[in-house]
């Protein structure tokens, strides 16, 4: 799965969890969840069980705590993908 | 960790704890009851000449058993447990029935999962005929408490 294809299905994940529709739009690697989508901690939490249910990974604690922007997160699902194929 | 030490972790004063017994618990679940006392403040004016206990007490008494008991006895092995509460950070709850001044409910809650310092839970209100007064789910956040 190449990048763009990730941070689209990431898009996708992300959407009910945001009122920053306008945001959502400019959507890039430096988004920030917290600061540019204006989603709270508990909302964070949602999204990477989203994620491992998506991707078929399981993301440890200090993975999760990396993943605050949308580049450190795509970081972390393409780690654990690699993991798993190998 | 036994029943009472949860009740006595609490953080709520004596006009605002919604916990009178806990039933069970276990690292899935948590059964308790509540009995509102006909002389709650909150009767005086919810309604106007019609005490009806309001939806957000009833909601308050899901979460502090189903919720923040269950998840002070998941941290019971937390190493400054002292100074760590939960705080909810969403619900979604229909309500059924109309509970009335002096009515005793028993609240049962499953956990959903807990991860990452985030508790969801599912929690239902019955009366002591066990007919369901509310039901829907709630979650919780642990937070550290500020002057603990």
């Amino acid at each position: 799965m190449d990048k763009q294809h990730l941070i689209e299905e990431l898009i996708t994940i992300i959407t009910p969890y945001t009122e920053e529709k306008s945001a959502l739009e400019r959507v890039g690697e430096n988004t920030d969840f917290i600061k540019d989508l204006k989603i709270n901690s508990a909302n964070l939490v949602d999204i990477i069980l989203d994620i491992e249910e998506k991707f078929k990974i399981e993301i440890d604690n200090d993975s999760m705590a990396k993943m605050l922007t949308v580049k450190a997160t795509i970081e972390v699902i393409e780690s654990k993908l690699q993991a798993n194929a190998g | 960790m036994l029943k009472e030490d949860i009740l006595h972790k609490l953080p709520y004063g004596k006009s605002f704890r919604f916990v009178d017994e806990l039933l069970h618990i276990d690292e899935n679940g948590v059964a308790g009851e509540y009995t509102y006392a006909a002389d709650s403040y909150f009767y005086e004016s919810h309604f106007k000449d019609y005490p009806v206990t309001p939806a957000v007490i009833l909601t308050e008494t899901m979460a502090q058993i189903g919720l923040v008991c269950l998840g002070l006895y998941l941290l019971k092995d937390a190493s400054d447990e002292a100074k760590i509460s939960l705080a909810m950070t969403s619900n979604s709850i229909d309500f059924l029935k109309p509970v009335y001044p002096g009515e005793k409910v028993i609240v049962t809650s499953e956990k959903l999962y807990f991860r990452f310092n985030k508790l969801s839970c599912k929690v239902k209100m019955e009366n002591v005929s066990g007919e369901v007064i509310c039901k829907g789910t709630i979650s919780g956040m642990l937070i550290s408490k500020p002057h603990g």
